[in-house]
C-alpha cells in the first residue's frame, strides 16, 4: 500500500514535466506580446521592443525553457511580468478563496446530492424520484452564470440577505466568511449536485435489486439500516469516483463563478494572466492545477480501500 | 509592584479611550469600481490610463493643466524664465514631503523629470532641446536649452500618459524600460502595499505628509484636499456585477458605466449618472499605410466620405447624449480643434463620390482585414460598422476576430494580410492624449518609426517640427491648423467619434470633480 502511494506520487513528476514542457510551447507559440501589452496604446513599436528585450521575452525557446526549468528546480515559480511581484506570492494571496469555494461548494453539493439520489432510488418512479430528477436536469441545463445572476437578484438584491459580490476572509470572522460564500457555492454546486445526484440514483437503484438486500428486509432491518448501512456503503465507491471527478472539474469551474462573484481566486488570477500573456503566472498555475488533479485521483483511488475492504494495490 | 499595576491599568485606560475614539470618528472609505486592474505601479513605464490614474493619487507634479487649459504651478512655488529663454529656474514649495515623510528635493525632481523624457513623446522631445537640468540647493532647480523651447510648462503640466509624476530620486534613478515597484510617492494618497491584490483590489490611505495648494481644485491643478481616511479600487470585471454592487451599495462610485446598463441604474434615486469627463474620449480607424489596398491615398481618402461619426457614437456610446461627432484631429473642445478641411468627413456621405475614388485608385478586389477585440466594445463596436461600410462599398473585406492581446501583437506585422498582416484596426485614446500635435500620436507621418500603421507625410512632420519651433500661441494654432488640412489630404487616420462614458456614484458622496481623470480627492462622503 506504502509502496504504491510512493509508486503513484513519484509518477507525478514525469506528468508535470510533460505539462510543463507543453505549456511553455503552447504559450511560445500561442499569438500575443506582454510587452505591447505593458507599454499601452500610445507606445511606438521601437519602446515596446526595449521592454520585450528588458524582460528576456525576445530570448531562443530553449534558452527561455531552460531559465524557466532552472528557477523552477529551486523553488522560485518566477516573477509576474506585469506586477514585477512573484508568482508565488501571487498564487497564495488567491488560494484561500478557491479552497474555500471549492471545499463550501463540496459540502454543500455532497450533503445535498447523496440524500437526494438516495431518496429518489428508494422512492424509485414516484414523485419524489421525479422532482430529483427534474431538478438534475435543469441543474445539467442551466449554465452557471445564468443561475448566479438569478441567486443574486433574489437573495442578494429584492431580500438583501446576502452580499452581491466580494470574499471576505475566515479572519473577519466566520459568519462574513460565509455569508459571503454562499451564493457562489450554491451557483457553483448546482451542476455537480445534479451529477452526484443522478449517479447515486443509478447505482442505489442497481444495489438495490441486489439479493442480499431483500435478505436484510427479509431479516426485518430497518428501511433506513438498509438503505445506509448496507446499500448506499455499497453503492459508495462510483459515487466517490464521481465525486472525486467533480472537485477537478469544481477547480476549472470556478473561473466562471468567480467572475460572477467578484472573488480574487486562482481562477480570476489564471483568466486575467491569460488575457494579458503573463507567462510565469499562466504556467505556474497550470502546474500547481496538474499537481492537484493527480494527487486528488491518488486520494479517490486511496479512499476505495476504505470503502471496499476487497480492494486492495 | 503597585506602581507597576498602576501602570498597566493606566495604559489599559487610555487604550480603551483611544479605541472609544476611534470607533466614534467612524473611518470614511470610498469604494471605487475602476475602468481596469491596475497591473503595474509605474506610470512612466507604460502608458495604461489605470497606471496613470494610479499615479494621480500616489505622485504629484511639478505643474498642473486646469479646466481652462492653463499649466499651473503646482508643487512649484516660483519659476522665472531668463529673457533668452534658455534659463528656466523653478523653486519648490515649502514643506513638500514624500509619503514616507523624506522632503522633496531638488534631486528628486530632476530625476523624475529625466526619467520621464526617456519615454514621453513631449518629454523625449524636451530632452532634445536640454543642455543640462542643474540643482541650485534642495528646493531650487535649473533647466537649461540649447534653444527656445515654447512648450516646456505644457511638458511639465502634461495631464495624461506619461505624466511627470515626482518620485524619490532612488526610485526615479531606475532605467526607464525597467518597472518601479515602490510606491513611495509625492501626492496626496499613499498605497498600502501590503493590502494590493492584483486583479481585485487595490488600498490608498490619506497621505499625513502631504500638503495641498490653497488654491480650489480644477483638475489636477490647485489644492488637492482629501476628505476621506481611505479609498478601496475593486476591480470588477463583470458589468452585470459591478450594477448590482452598487445598487446594493456594497460600492460608492462606478468609475466606468457602459451605456447598456445606464436605464438599469437611473432607476435607483440613490445612484446619480454624470458626465464627470469633460473631453471624453476620440475613436479612430487607423490604416496599415504600407499594405494595399490603404497604401493608395484615394482608398483611404473613399473611406472619408462613407464614414458617418453618427453611427459610431451611437455605436460605442448607446445614445447621442454620450456620443457626438468630432470632425477635428484634435479633441473637439480643446483650443487646437476646428474643422479646417474637414469638408469630406462632415459633409452629406457620398458613397458615389467615394466608389469613384475607389476605381480611381485601381482597386483590385485585394483582401481587406479589418481587426476586431471582441473583448473590447468600443473597438468591436466601430469594427463592425467599418467592415459594414467597406461591404456597402463593395470592397472584398473581412473580420478578424480575437482578444486584445492578440490585436495589438498582429497590428505590429508590417506583412502583406495573407502573411498575418492587416488593413485597418480600431482603438481610442482619451481625449487629453489628443489635443496637440505633440500629443496626438496616430497624426505622426514619420513613417516607419510612426506608431501601428506607419503613415508617411514628410509635410506633418515639417509642420509638426515647425509647431514646436512655432513663438507664440496664435502661430502654435495655424501650425495646427496646416497640419490638420493635410491631415485630412493624406488621410493618416479617421477619427470616427467623441464619446463619453458617464460614471455612476451613490449620493452620500459629493464634491466629485469634472476632470478628464477620475480625481479622488475634494470627494466627501456622508
Amino acid at each position: 500500500m506504502l509502496g504504491y502511494f510512493l509508486r503513484r506520487l513519484l509518477a507525478t513528476i514525469p506528468v508535470m514535466g510533460v505539462v510543463a514542457l507543453f505549456v511553455f510551447s503552447l504559450l511560445y507559440l500561442s499569438p500575443g506580446d506582454p510587452a505591447a501589452i505593458i507599454a499601452g496604446d500610445l507606445a511606438t513599436p521601437a519602446d515596446i521592443a526595449r521592454i520585450r528585450t528588458k524582460l528576456g521575452l525576445d530570448e531562443p525557446y530553449f534558452e527561455r525553457f531552460g531559465h524557466w526549468l532552472a528557477a523552477l528546480a529551486h523553488g522560485d515559480l518566477g516573477t509576474s511580468i506585469f506586477t514585477g511581484l512573484p508568482v508565488a506570492h501571487l498564487i497564495a494571496q488567491r488560494v484561500e478563496p478557491t479552497v474555500a469555494l471549492t471545499v463550501c461548494t463540496l459540502i454543500v453539493t455532497v450533503l445535498l446530492a447523496v440524500p437526494l439520489g438516495v431518496l429518489a432510488a428508494w422512492k424509485a418512479g414516484g414523485w419524489v424520484d421525479r422532482a430529483v430528477m427534474a431538478f438534475s436536469v435543469l441543474g445539467f441545463s442551466l449554465p452557471v452564470f445564468v443561475f448566479a445572476y438569478l441567486l443574486i437578484m433574489l437573495f442578494a438584491m429584492k431580500l438583501g440577505w446576502l452580499p452581491v459580490q466580494g470574499y471576505r476572509p475566515i479572519e473577519d470572522g466566520f459568519w462574513p466568511f460565509l455569508r459571503h460564500l454562499v451564493l457562489p457555492s450554491v451557483a457553483l454546486g448546482t451542476v455537480y449536485m445534479a451529477l452526484i445526484a443522478r449517479i447515486t440514483r443509478a447505482t442505489m437503484l442497481d444495489v438495490l435489486a441486489q439479493d442480499y438486500i431483500r435478505t436484510a428486509h427479509a431479516k426485518g432491518l430497518a428501511p433506513g439500516e438498509v438503505l445506509v448501512g448496507h446499500a448506499l456503503k455499497n453503492a459508495s465507491v462510483p459515487i466517490v469516483t464521481v465525486i472525486g471527478i467533480g472537485v477537478t472539474l469544481l477547480i476549472s469551474g470556478v473561473v466562471v463563478t468567480e467572475t460572477v462573484f467578484a472573488i480574487p481566486g486562482i481562477g480570476r488570477l489564471t483568466v486575467d494572466a491569460i488575457l494579458r500573456r503573463d507567462y510565469p503566472i499562466i504556467q505556474a498555475v497550470t502546474l500547481i492545477f496538474s499537481a492537484a488533479y493527480v494527487i486528488i485521483n491518488l486520494l479517490v483511488d486511496l479512499s476505495y480501500t476504505v470503502l471496499d475492504p476487497r480492494i486492495r494495490y | 509592584m503597585k506602581a507597576s499595576f498602576r501602570s498597566l491599568m493606566g495604559a489599559a485606560v487610555l487604550a480603551a479611550a483611544m479605541l472609544h475614539a476611534g470607533g466614534a470618528a467612524a473611518e470614511k472609505t470610498i469604494k471605487f469600481i475602476p475602468e481596469a486592474d491596475l497591473k503595474s505601479l509605474d506610470p512612466i513605464w507604460t502608458t495604461a490610463y489605470i497606471t496613470r490614474n494610479h499615479g494621480y493619487m500616489v505622485y504629484d507634479t511639478l505643474f498642473a493643466t486646469d479646466a481652462k487649459f492653463q499649466v499651473r504651478p503646482q508643487m512649484v512655488d516660483t519659476y522665472q524664465v531668463s529673457a533668452d529663454k534658455l534659463t528656466w529656474t523653478f523653486t519648490l514649495r515649502d514643506g513638500l514631503k514624500f509619503s514616507d515623510g523624506q522632503p522633496v528635493r531638488s534631486a528628486d525632481c530632476i530625476a523624475s523629470i529625466e526619467r520621464w523624457a526617456k519615454r514621453d513623446v513631449l518629454g523625449q522631445k524636451l530632452g532634445e532641446l536640454t543642455e543640462s537640468w542643474t540643482a541650485v540647493n534642495d528646493k531650487t532647480f535649473k533647466l537649461k536649452l540649447k534653444k527656445p523651447f515654447a512648450f516646456v510648462l505644457e511638458a511639465l503640466g502634461k495631464p495624461s500618459s506619461n505624466v511627470p509624476f515626482i518620485m524619490p530620486e532612488r526610485v526615479a534613478k531606475t532605467d526607464a524600460f525597467t518597472q518601479i515597484t515602490d510606491p513611495i510617492g509625492s501626492g496626496p494618497f499613499m498605497m498600502v502595499k501590503s493590502e494590493w491584490v492584483p486583479g481585485s483590489k487595490v488600498v490608498y490611505v490619506k497621505n499625513p505628509y502631504y500638503r495641498p495648494r490653497s488654491e480650489p481644485p480644477s483638475w489636477a491643478a490647485g489644492g488637492k484636499v482629501v476628505k476621506v481616511d481611505r479609498v478601496e479600487w475593486l476591480y470588477i470585471p463583470d458589468s452585470a456585477t459591478a450594477a448590482n454592487a452598487i445598487n446594493a451599495g456594497e460600492v460608492d462610485w462606478w468609475q466606468q458605466l457602459p451605456p447598456d446598463l445606464i436605464p438599469v441604474l437611473a432607476a435607483n434615486k440613490d445612484i446619480k449618472i454624470e458626465n464627470t469627463d469633460p473631453l471624453g474620449s476620440i475613436g479612430i480607424l487607423r490604416f496599415n499605410h504600407l499594405q494595399p489596398p490603404f497604401n493608395n491615398p484615394k482608398m483611404r481618402e473613399a473611406l472619408l466620405y462613407v464614414v458617418n461619426q453618427q453611427d459610431y457614437a451611437i455605436g460605442i456610446a448607446g445614445s447621442p447624449k454620450n456620443g457626438h461627432p468630432c470632425y477635428s484631429f484634435y479633441t473637439c473642445g480643446t483650443p487646437l480643434a476646428s474643422e479646417l478641411g474637414a469638408g469630406p468627413l462632415k459633409g452629406k456621405r457620398d458613397f458615389d463620390k467615394a466608389k469613384a475614388l475607389i476605381k480611381e485608385a485601381g482597386y483590385k478586389g485585394e483582401k481587406i482585414v479589418v481587426l476586431d477585440a471582441t473583448d473590447q466594445p468600443i473597438v468591436h463596436a466601430q469594427a463592425l460598422i467599418t467592415l459594414e461600410l467597406l461591404k456597402k462599398l463593395g470592397l472584398n473585406a473581412e473580420l478578424a476576430s480575437s482578444d486584445w492581446g492578440t490585436l495589438i501583437t498582429r497590428r505590429a506585422s508590417k506583412e502583406p494580410v495573407d502573411k498575418g498582416g492587416w488593413s485597418i484596426f480600431h482603438t481610442w485614446f482619451v481625449g487629453p492624449d489628443m489635443t496637440t500635435p505633440a500629443l496626438n500620436a496616430p497624426l505622426r507621418a514619420s513613417g516607419a518609426d510612426a506608431w501601428f500603421g506607419w503613415p508617411s507625410d514628410p509635410k506633418i512632420e515639417a509642420l509638426r517640427n515647425q509647431w514646436f519651433a512655432a513663438a507664440d500661441p496664435a502661430a502654435a494654432k495655424t501650425l495646427a491648423e496646416q497640419i490638420q488640412a493635410e491631415a485630412f489630404k493624406s488621410v493618416p487616420y479617421i477619427p470616427t467619434a467623441q464619446f463619453i462614458i458617464p460614471t455612476a456614484y451613490r449620493t452620500d458622496l459629493s464634491g466629485i470633480l469634472v476632470s478628464p481623470i477620475p480625481l479622488m480627492w475634494n470627494v466627501e462622503k456622508k
